[in-house]
C-alpha cells in the first residue's frame, strides 16, 4: 500500500506559487484558439496587416550589417540606439523622455513584472482600476501582493473613490506601493481617462505620495487620432512609464520598456541583467531599423483604421443582436469592449456554453484580483474580421439568450448583491472594496 | 519495443474540438512520447475537417484513441473508424455512446443490479418549456439535501457542483447547463473515492483520491500536488474485492474493450457506489489509469503498448490497405 507522488517537487515549491492551480476556464480556451471559435477573447493586434516585404527587408539588413553585434549578447538597459528610437514613439505622444532614462524589457509585460520586483514586498498592497488588465494582476500576484480595486466609470478611474481608497489605506496604517493604471483605452474597460481626471488623478498621488504606474500599450491607436496628455508628461518624477512595440508594430519582436527617473532606472537595469542578462540584440535591431527606416507612423494610423471598423462592426452587433438588458462601453480606441450582462448571468459560468456555440470572450472575473466582475465580459475586437466579429456576436447573444431563459425559469439571484459599476454610465460604486 | 513486438504504424488522436481539449492534447503528447520510445512508428492527429484522408494517407495498423469529451468518447469517431476498417483502441460506438451518457450508464447499471446512487435527470428543455423548476423541492425531497450537479454528458469534472440547499441547486443546474443540455442531480454518496481500472477485463489495482481542498475537481484533477494518491486504495481486502467487481461488472455490462475506469464512492459501511464509466481514461502525468497501472507493475509504455495490441489484435485479420485500388480511369 503506498501514496503515489505524482509530483515529488511538492513540498519544494515557494510559497508564491500556491495560488498557481490548473484552471478550467483556461482549459476551456484551449478550444477557443480553434479555427472554428470565433476568437473573441485574445488582444491581440493584427499582424496580418504588417508590410511584410518591409519586415524582411529589416530583418535582412540587421544580418547582413550588424549580424555579429546583432547575434551577441548586449547590455542591460537595452541597445542605446533602439532607445534613442523608443524616445521618438514617446515623441509621437507628446512624452517628452531621454533615452538615458528608459529600460528595454520583454515586451511590456516584463517591465510590469520588473516594477512589482522592484518595489513589492508580500502583503504589500498595490492599487489598480477595477477591472484591470489581467497579466498585471498575474504578474503581481506573483510577489504575493494585495490588489486593490479602485472603481471606473465611463471617464476611466474615478479620482473620488481614489481618494476614499487612499483615506482608508491611511487611517488603517497601509500604504499603497503604486497606483497602477492604462489611463488610454483601458484593457479591459475600454475607456479613457479623461484630462481633468489626469490632473486630479495627479494632484491626489502628490498629496498622498503615491506612486504611479502608468501602461501605455494603447495611446496612438486612437481612432480619431487623439492624443492625450501622459500621466508621465504631466509628473515625470511621480510616474513610472510602461510602453510596448507590441501594439504599433509586433508583439513578436517582445520589446517593452520602462521609462523611470535615475534611482528606479538603475535598479531595474539590475533586476533586468539578474532575469535574463540582456533582452535579444537582434529584435533590438530590428525593432530600431524599423522605427529608423520604415514609415512605422503609417502604419500604425493603417492599423487604427482597421481597428475603428472592427469596433464599429462589434458595436453595431452589439446593439442589433444583444438582448436589451445587456449594455457596453463604447470605445474610442484600443482593442476592447467591456459588456454587461443581464442580471443573474455570470460570465465565467457562461463560457463553457459560449464555446460550444463557438463563440470565445474573456470572464469578468479575469480582471479583478478579488473574484469580482462576474457580471462583465471582455470582447476583443483587435484579432478577427468585422465578418467573424458580427457572426460571433450573433452567437453570443444566442448563448446569452439561452442562459436568461434558463435562468428566468430557475428564478437564480445573482450571487452577492452589489454589482460593480461599468464605465457604460452607471453609478459608480464607492466602497474601495479590499482584495487582501 | 518489448521483446520480439513488431513495429506498428500507430496514429494518436487527440484534440479535437470538445470542452475538454485541453487535457485530450496532454493524454495524447504523452501516449505518443511513449509509443515513439517503444520503437513504434506514431504520427499524431487532431480532428478537424481533414482527419479521412490524413487517415487514410497515414496507413496506420492502429488508432490510440487519446480523445476526452464530445465525438471523441461518444461514439461518433468510433462509428467513423468502423467506416474506414481502422481498429482502434477502447470500445465500439455503442459501448461509447452507453457511457458517455451518464444518465444511459446508470439506468443500465441499475438494471442490472449494480450499486450506483440514486438520481434524477433534468433537461434544459423541461426546465424552460414545462415548467420543472416548479418540481426542484422534490428532487431535494427524494434524493436529500446533500447532491451532486453534474452534466449529463462530459468529462474532467467540468460543470460538477456539489450543493447543500434548494437556492444553490439552481446556481448549479444553470453551471451545469452551460455544459450540456441535460443535467444528473445526483445522492451526495459520502465515503472514499476509489477509481478502479479495467485493461483487457482484469481490474488493476484500485486507486484512493484524496483531494486536499476537499473536492475532487478540475483543479485538483490537473494540478501537481493538489490531490494525493494511494494505490493499492487503503480499504480492507473484502472491500476491495468488492471495488474490483463492481468495475468489471461494469465494464462488462456496458460491453467495453480494452481499457475503462470505474470511478466510484465506497461509503462507510464499505458498499462501492458506482458513479461512472470512462472508456477514455486520461493518460496525463495526474491520471488514474496510468497510476493504477504503475501500482500493477507496469510502466506507462508498458501500459499503452498493452492497448495498442489489443486493438492492433483486432485488425490482424482484415484486408490489407495496401491492396491494389482500382484507379478511377478504370483498368
Amino acid at each position: 500500500m503506498g501514496e503515489i507522488q505524482p509530483d515529488r517537487y511538492r513540498a519544494r515549491y515557494a510559497q508564491r506559487t500556491q495560488g498557481m492551480i490548473a484552471s478550467e476556464i483556461r482549459a476551456l480556451f484551449a478550444v477557443a484558439s480553434r479555427p472554428e471559435v470565433v476568437f473573441l477573447a485574445g488582444g491581440m493586434p493584427y499582424t496580418a496587416g504588417l508590410d511584410f516585404d518591409a519586415v524582411s527587408q529589416v530583418t535582412e539588413s540587421v544580418i547582413r550589417d550588424v549580424g555579429a553585434t546583432a547575434l551577441q549578447y548586449g547590455g542591460g538597459q537595452g541597445l542605446p540606439e533602439l532607445r534613442e528610437r523608443l524616445v521618438d514613439v514617446m515623441a509621437a505622444e507628446a512624452i517628452p523622455a531621454h533615452a538615458d532614462d528608459l529600460v528595454v524589457t520583454s515586451g511590456g509585460q516584463q517591465g510590469l513584472d520588473l516594477v512589482a520586483k522592484l518595489f513589492c514586498d508580500p502583503g504589500d498592497v498595490i492599487l489598480a482600476e477595477g477591472p484591470s488588465y489581467v497579466g498585471a494582476l498575474g504578474a503581481f500576484s506573483a510577489y504575493q501582493t494585495a490588489v486593490v480595486h479602485v472603481p471606473m466609470d465611463e471617464q476611466g478611474l474615478i479620482p473620488d473613490a481614489l481618494e476614499q481608497t487612499l483615506g482608508w489605506l491611511r487611517d488603517s496604517g497601509r500604504t499603497a506601493k503604486f497606483l497602477y493604471t492604462v489611463p488610454n483605452h483601458q484593457n479591459p474597460a475600454g475607456v479613457s481617462l479623461s484630462t481633468a481626471r489626469r490632473e486630479r488623478l495627479l494632484e491626489l498621488a502628490g498629496h498622498f505620495d503615491l506612486l504611479v504606474v502608468e501602461d501605455n500599450p494603447y495611446g496612438l491607436l486612437d481612432f480619431k487620432g487623439e492624443i492625450r496628455p501622459a500621466l508621465k508628461s504631466l509628473d515625470s518624477e511621480r510616474v513610472v512609464y510602461v510602453g510596448t512595440l507590441s501594439k504599433v508594430f509586433a508583439p513578436g519582436i517582445r520589446i517593452g520598456w520602462v521609462a523611470a527617473e535615475g534611482p528606479v532606472r538603475d535598479k531595474l537595469v539590475l533586476l533586468k541583467e539578474a532575469a535574463d542578462l540582456c533582452h535579444s540584440n537582434f529584435t533590438q535591431y530590428v525593432a530600431q531599423r524599423w522605427l529608423a527606416d520604415q514609415p512605422w507612423f503609417e502604419q500604425v494610423c493603417q492599423s487604427r483604421e482597421v481597428y475603428r471598423e472592427r469596433c464599429g462592426a462589434l458595436l453595431d452587433a452589439l446593439a442589433s443582436e444583444m438582448p436589451g438588458d445587456c449594455s457596453w462601453s463604447e470605445p474610442t480606441g484600443g482593442f476592447f469592449v467591456w459588456a454587461r450582462l443581464p442580471e443573474g448571468l455570470d460570465a465565467r459560468e457562461l463560457l463553457a456554453r459560449a464555446i460550444r456555440a463557438r463563440v470565445a470572450y474573456v470572464p469578468g472575473q479575469a480582471f479583478y484580483a478579488d473574484g469580482g466582475g462576474g457580471d462583465h465580459l471582455r470582447l476583443s475586437f483587435g484579432f478577427s474580421s468585422p465578418e467573424r466579429i458580427r457572426e460571433g456576436v450573433r452567437r453570443l447573444a444566442e448563448v446569452v439568450r439561452t442562459e436568461m431563459e434558463l435562468v428566468r425559469a430557475l428564478r437564480v439571484r445573482t450571487p452577492g448583491t452589489a454589482r460593480r459599476p461599468t464605465p457604460s454610465g452607471s453609478a459608480p460604486g464607492t466602497h474601495p472594496g479590499t482584495a487582501q | 519495443m518489448s521483446g520480439t513486438q513488431e513495429s506498428l504504424r500507430v496514429a494518436v488522436l487527440a484534440g479535437g474540438l470538445s470542452l475538454e481539449r485541453e487535457v485530450s492534447l496532454r493524454s495524447g503528447r504523452r501516449v505518443a512520447e511513449a509509443l515513439t520510445d517503444r520503437g513504434h512508428r506514431v504520427t499524431r492527429l487532431d480532428l478537424d475537417e481533414g482527419l479521412v484522408d490524413r487517415l487514410v494517407d497515414a496507413d496506420v495498423d492502429v488508432c490510440y484513441l487519446a480523445l476526452h469529451g464530445k465525438a471523441g468518447e461518444d461514439g461518433t469517431i468510433q462509428g467513423l473508424l468502423d467506416l474506414l476498417g481502422l481498429p482502434y483502441t477502447g470500445p465500439d460506438a455503442i459501448a461509447s455512446a452507453i457511457a458517455w451518457d451518464k444518465g444511459v450508464c446508470k439506468g443500465l447499471l441499475v438494471r442490472a443490479g449494480l450499486t450506483t446512487p440514486d438520481w434524477i435527470a433534468l433537461s434544459s428543455d423541461a426546465i424552460q418549456d414545462m415548467g420543472a423548476a416548479q418540481a426542484l423541492d422534490r428532487v431535494v425531497e427524494r434524493l436529500g439535501h446533500e447532491l451532486i450537479v453534474k452534466p449529463s454528458q462530459g468529462g474532467a469534472s467540468m460543470g460538477v457542483r456539489r450543493v447543500g440547499a434548494e437556492e444553490a441547486l439552481a446556481t448549479a443546474l444553470v453551471s451545469a447547463f452551460s455544459y450540456h443540455d441535460v443535467v444528473l442531480v445526483e445522492r451526495f454518496i459520502s465515503g472514499a473515492e476509489v477509481a478502479v481500472s479495467v485493461v483487457d477485463r482484469a481490474a488493476l489495482p484500485a486507486v484512493e483520491v484524496v483531494p486536499r481542498a476537499g473536492a475532487y475537481d478540475f483543479a485538483a484533477r490537473y494540478t501537481h500536488g493538489a490531490t494525493e494518491f494511494y494505490a493499492p486504495a487503503r480499504l480492507d481486502d473484502a472491500t476491495l474485492e468488492r471495488c474490483r467487481q463492481a468495475a468489471v461488472d461494469a465494464y462488462e455490462l456496458v460491453g467495453c474493450r480494452d481499457v475503462s475506469r470505474a470511478d466510484l464512492i465506497v461509503d462507510d459501511a464499505g458498499q462501492p457506489w458506482l458513479l461512472e464509466l470512462d472508456t477514455c481514461p486520461g493518460m496525463t502525468e495526474t491520471s488514474l489509469l496510468p497510476m493504477a497501472a504503475h501500482a500493477a507493475g507496469w510502466d506507462f509504455p508498458s501500459l499503452c503498448e498493452r492497448i495498442i495490441l489489443l486493438a492492433a489484435a483486432r485488425g490482424a485479420g482484415r484486408a490489407p490497405r495496401t491492396a491494389p485500388v482500382v484507379s478511377p480511369s478504370g483498368p
